[in-house]
């Protein structure tokens, strides 16, 4: 059965392997097209399963999908001519080149002989590879061979685009180009992106909404802004030259704000109004007579927010969950 | 739709051809061991034709059919390899997620190994008649014995395929090759089974069915046209073909999952 939504709908996917093992559990979520979707998540969470099934690489165990208006399940062939994916393994052929790659994407994906060569300089431009595109890909570097992975995934005008971690292991001048490119994809062409990402900068700087999933369960979605802002405003802390100066500084700071958590050395208040408020507390710190080692505001980020919402900090959280659910992915 | 199922596999055999003779770790080892081993058995073993019935009066003649059999056995553990690197390194996948079918798949897959076999086998031809091989059916039983060779390969591929699918793992396909040298060995690969003094290893080599197929390229060598071993030799091809292609199929059904 296909809808007239030609985003993703995802309602209650389930996905099971052997051992009990639940990769992805009861997961919604709604992308709508022409947006950019960040799947924010540590190692192990779920988000290549998730990508899988909605790729139609992966049947679920439960639930149920459409992308572009199409069944994940029923009508696997129809989402696949939608879609683009640049999965987490860039699986080249290192003894073709680029072109070669290009020629054969485009010539599986039925695009006739005259518009294969043309369609594949003109992506192979787009990506910056127009002059390592007759050179075998086993010589590229990791950035080049992403950028390559992208422009395969493009070949046939896809309306969807999936990216499952496309700049794990990038340097930040590759990472940044690969950005660059998937931001006019979706302002200018109009594609729907659906981004996985283990990076908190990546889904703060390119997604529209960010998805958190944890343990196969999604535990928070909307955009950026508004999941911080959920989870309280900007802290101050300040941390005194004389550390005996501790405990007034504290007192001061109690007058803008709640306490919060603080480095050893300081104090901390969670700030009622925002950052307005600095001045304020620059004043009043200096009329109480503390002199000051350090004062920080910290806006919260995404970190933060995956920290209220599951007690961990998505820095470590993969190292605990490394060898779970996303590793029994099958081929 | 048959338009198209001719299209896709034209594509995906030219990326197999054109990786397999990009990898001369491929090719080279399918030249040179058998026909070093060639060289060592014809030298070593040459006083075996005077043993009363040997059919020939040249062990080279006589065990150049081996070397086409080795052959077929590197290309099918090249076919293995070539399946098991893509699911391994995800290309797979990548295929899958364009309209492709599965048998296109499988059947693209085999051109690199069957042009690996027809390289080997032309080799193996110049290089034996060179050496005086002297073929007994001329030069159109020549040019059966490639086209012999090259289907002996294409059957042998798939099995190859089917582990390369079974497990994903080139390191395991490659495993397999000394267990299918044994079969081999167990055959009347070296010696005609009726001279076989052993009786249990006769009795293995005559319901080994890799004996008729040596003995039908064999026969093309060293007696001219001889229907009952072409006959026999090329049910047995075909058996092995359709078995292992039937277990391929399977094999890569599953490990394609794709809705």
């Amino acid at each position: 059965m296909s809808t007239n939504h030609r985003g993703i709908v995802v309602d209650g996917l389930v996905r099971t392997f052997k051992g009990d093992i639940h990769a992805v559990d009861d997961i919604d979520l709604e992308v709508a097209a022409g947006e950019i979707y960040g799947f924010l998540g540590p190692n192990g969470a779920g988000k290549s399963t998730t990508v899988h099934m909605l790729t139609t690489l992966l049947p679920p165990t439960a639930g149920r999908a459409t992308v572009a208006g199409f069944d994940v399940v029923a009508q696997g062939a129809d989402v696949r001519r939608n879609i683009g994916a640049a999965l987490q393994d860039t699986a080249l052929d290192n003894f073709l080149t680029g072109r070669e790659h290009m020629d054969l994407q485009a010539g599986l994906n039925g695009l006739a002989k005259s518009e294969r060569a043309s369609r594949g300089t003109e992506l192979l431009e787009r990506v910056g590879l127009t002059e390592a595109a007759d050179r075998k890909v086993g010589g590229y570097s990791g950035g080049m061979k992403r950028r390559l992975d992208l422009a395969l995934a493009l070949v046939h005008r896809p309306s969807i685009l999936f990216l499952d971690e496309p700049t794990t292991g990038l340097d930040p001048q590759s990472r940044s180009a690969l950005w660059d490119e998937v931001e006019r994809l979706a302002r200018e062409d109009g594609v729907t992106v659906f981004l996985t990402t283990q990076y908190l900068e990546e889904a703060d700087v390119l997604a529209d909404r960010v998805g958190i999933i944890d343990r196969g369960k999604i535990v928070a979605e909307g955009t950026p802004d508004a999941l911080k802002r959920d989870i309280g405003g900007d802290t101050v802390e300040a941390i005194p030259a004389d550390p005996h100066d501790l405990e007034r500084a504290g007192e001061v700071l109690a007058r803008f704000g709640e306490p919060a958590a603080h480095s050893p050395k300081g104090a901390a208040a969670r700030l009622s109004q925002g950052a307005e408020q600095l001045p304020d507390i620059v004043r009043a710190l200096d009329d109480a007579g503390i002199a000051l080692a350090h004062l920080q505001l910290h806006s919260p980020s995404l970190d933060d927010v995956f920290l209220a919402k599951t007690g961990r900090s998505l820095e470590g959280a993969g190292e605990e969950t490394e060898a779970a659910p996303e590793q029994a992915v099958p081929a | 739709m048959i338009a198209e199922l001719a299209h896709q596999v034209g594509f995906v055999a030219r990326r197999s051809v054109r990786r397999t003779l990009r990898q001369p770790a491929l090719i080279v080892p399918t030249l040179v061991f058998p026909l070093f081993l060639l060289a060592v058995n014809a030298s070593g073993l040459g006083a075996a034709t005077k043993i009363p019935g040997f059919p020939t009066d040249s062990y080279l003649d006589f065990a150049i059919t081996v070397t086409f059999i080795q052959g077929a056995m590197f290309s099918s553990i090249t076919a293995g390899t070539e399946l098991a690197t893509d699911i391994d390194t995800g290309f797979l996948d990548r295929l899958q997620l364009t309209p492709l079918r599965r048998v296109t798949i499988l059947v693209g897959q085999m051109a690199g190994a069957t042009t690996l076999a027809l390289i080997g086998a032309l080799a193996y031809l110049a290089v034996g008649i060179a050496s005086g091989v002297s073929i007994k059916s001329g030069p159109g039983g020549a040019v059966v014995l490639i086209l012999y060779a090259v289907f002996i390969a294409v059957a042998f591929a798939g099995i190859g395929a089917t582990l390369g699918a079974r497990t994903g793992s080139p390191e395991a396909v490659q495993g397999a090759f000394p267990l299918m040298f044994a079969v081999f060995f167990l055959s009347s690969m070296s010696m005609p089974r009726d001279l076989i003094a052993v009786h249990w290893f006769r009795t293995v080599a005559t319901w080994n069915p890799a004996s008729y197929l040596i003995e039908g390229l064999r026969s093309l060598v060293i007696t001219g046209w001889d229907g009952t071993a072409l006959w026999r030799g090329l049910a047995v091809g075909v058996g092995v073909l359709a078995l292992s292609f039937w277990a391929a199929s399977r094999a890569l059904a599953t490990r394609m999952a794709r809705t």
